[in-house]
């Protein structure tokens, strides 16, 4: 992997990235988010991690528009100079009253998802799945995006994939053009769920190293993960959902070899014994 | 009985010329137009708003629920009472399109369902608007399903365009019954028209069969 960072990360710490507040969500009667903040700082690595069920799927789903919160509001900050994507300026969009496609719109513009299932698409190759969005969505030139996918599936060992369809590779390697789906958009901000939870365990590492090696230069991250060592390694912060509130959240190091809250200190204890 | 093969030679030439001049126009026309209205009547079967699902579930049902004989029958002997008078090329084209489009719709809105819901979602995150996701990514996904489905129903189409023999459009199965009436040689003539239509079908299914490799092609085997 080369050394050099691309021009739209930036230096951790600068600035906010993405600031939620008291986002509420009930899907009928169930109630999954009862009023959750989330600040993610520039180059900060955020994991959500918690019981299934707790609602941080949904959050993160949130801050892509796949989910339309009942209320609270999701904050862009005022993006750096550097980001290619969006117009610069803030974003803000209110739950509370009306949303519409454009500010959904406006909200997928800065971040980019990768799915728990992949979810490449089967009738395109490997380039194709990544030139789609940056050619089709954001009109850039088709040659600069190709040399730009061609530059990031090397990065991620997937060279000679180039011309594969989706069913010819593994899980991992479905995760990681997943991830280079993502980066090739170009977003403020990368946004996981359970990225290795559908892999076969011997695949598991090499979806956590990319996102490692993600992490180290810079990109600004929110994952869903159950990997709490992995977690431990890459957070800045990690925060302990249950029930859909925020229990506990602080340095991954604090909440994860010593949690203060009951909750999770059941949570992490239950998930080293599983491993 | 002897056989008589001037008569079979010597009529192969119009029935054949029916099915090129007629039957098979009058498919792809139809089949074409038919398609269209299908995946229109799809989408709004799928629409949230009532109103729209509603129009398009009373037309499926309309269309399904009652024999094309009577649809062909309605359009080109029945509406000249009500003022609107059609020639036979456009009442049957405009039949068999309503009819295709019916039985279609409900092919096209299962194949578009069958589509994982991660894949609107994928096409979302990505940037694109709902048609955009549609268009570049659940209809080509939805269209390799619908292959074998829409090949039925383009195959029975073929055959069911005899029926416009009975509104006086001339075709394969008209030129046959014309020969047949003047020669009296029924058992041959009708015979003849059911081979014609059968290799046309045949052709069909060959070519059905190479479209869903084509598709298959980005599918595990």
């Amino acid at each position: 992997m080369s050394p050099t960072e691309p021009s739209y990360a930036s230096p951790a710490g600068t600035g906010l990235v993405l600031s939620a507040r008291s986002l509420a969500k009930a899907f009928g009667s169930n109630v999954v988010l009862r009023g959750i903040d989330i600040d993610v700082l520039r180059g900060q690595v955020v994991a959500l991690i918690g019981p299934s069920g707790s609602g941080k799927t949904t959050v993160l789903r949130s801050l892509n528009g796949l989910e339309v919160p009942d209320a609270g509001t999701v904050t862009f900050g005022d993006a750096d100079a550097g980001t290619v994507r969006g117009s610069g300026a803030g974003l803000t969009l209110d739950f509370a009253g009306t949303v519409g496609k454009r500010e959904i719109a406006a909200l997928r513009d800065r971040s980019a998802m990768v799915f728990q299932h992949y979810n490449l698409f089967p009738h395109m190759t490997v380039l194709k799945n990544i030139i789609e969005g940056p050619v089709q969505v954001q009109k850039r030139p088709r040659a600069e995006v190709v040399a730009e996918a061609e530059r990031l599936l090397a990065r991620v060992g997937l060279a000679d994939k180039r011309d594969a369809y989706p069913f010819e590779l593994s899980g991992g390697q479905q995760q990681r053009v997943g991830i280079v789906r993502a980066l090739a958009l170009k977003p403020q901000l990368l946004l996981f769920d359970e990225p290795t939870s559908a892999l076969d365990p011997e695949l598991v590492g090499e979806v956590l190293g990319v996102i490692k090696e993600l992490a180290d230069e810079g990109w600004t991250m929110v994952i869903v993960t159950h990997e709490l060592a992995f977690a431990r390694q890459v957070a800045d912060e990690v925060i302990f959902m249950d029930g859909g509130v925020v229990v506990e959240r602080g340095p991954a190091a604090e909440v994860l070899r010593a949690p203060r809250q009951e909750r999770t200190q059941q949570f992490v204890k239950r998930l080293q014994h599983d491993v | 009985m002897t056989f008589n093969w001037d008569l079979v030679w010597s009529s192969f030439g119009p029935i054949i010329g029916g099915a090129v001049t007629g039957t098979i126009p009058l498919t792809l026309a139809s089949f074409a137009l038919g398609l269209a209205l299908a995946l229109l009547v799809a989408l709004l079967r799928l629409s949230p708003n009532r109103v729209f699902s509603g129009v398009a579930r009373f037309y499926v049902s309309v269309i399904r629920g009652t024999p094309l004989l009577v649809q062909l029958f309605v359009i080109f002997y029945g509406l000249p009472s009500i003022g609107v008078k059609l020639e036979p090329w456009p009442s049957a084209i405009i039949a068999f399109s309503l009819n295709v489009g019916g039985y279609a719709a409900e092919v096209i809105r299962a194949a578009i369902l069958s589509v994982p819901k991660g894949q609107w979602e994928a096409g979302h995150t990505i940037g694109m608007s709902r048609p955009q996701t549609l268009v570049r990514i659940i209809l080509p996904q939805a269209a390799r399903v619908s292959v074998p489905p829409l090949s039925n129903t383009f195959i029975s189409l073929v055959k069911d365009t005899s029926l416009a023999s009975l509104i006086l459009v001339t075709e394969l199965f008209r030129n046959a019954q014309q020969i047949a009436a003047f020669s009296q040689e029924f058992m041959i003539l009708y015979l003849e028209a059911a081979l014609v239509y059968w290799v046309i079908c045949l052709v069909l299914s060959t070519g059905q069969s190479a479209l869903e490799r084509r598709l298959d092609r980005y599918v595990a085997h």
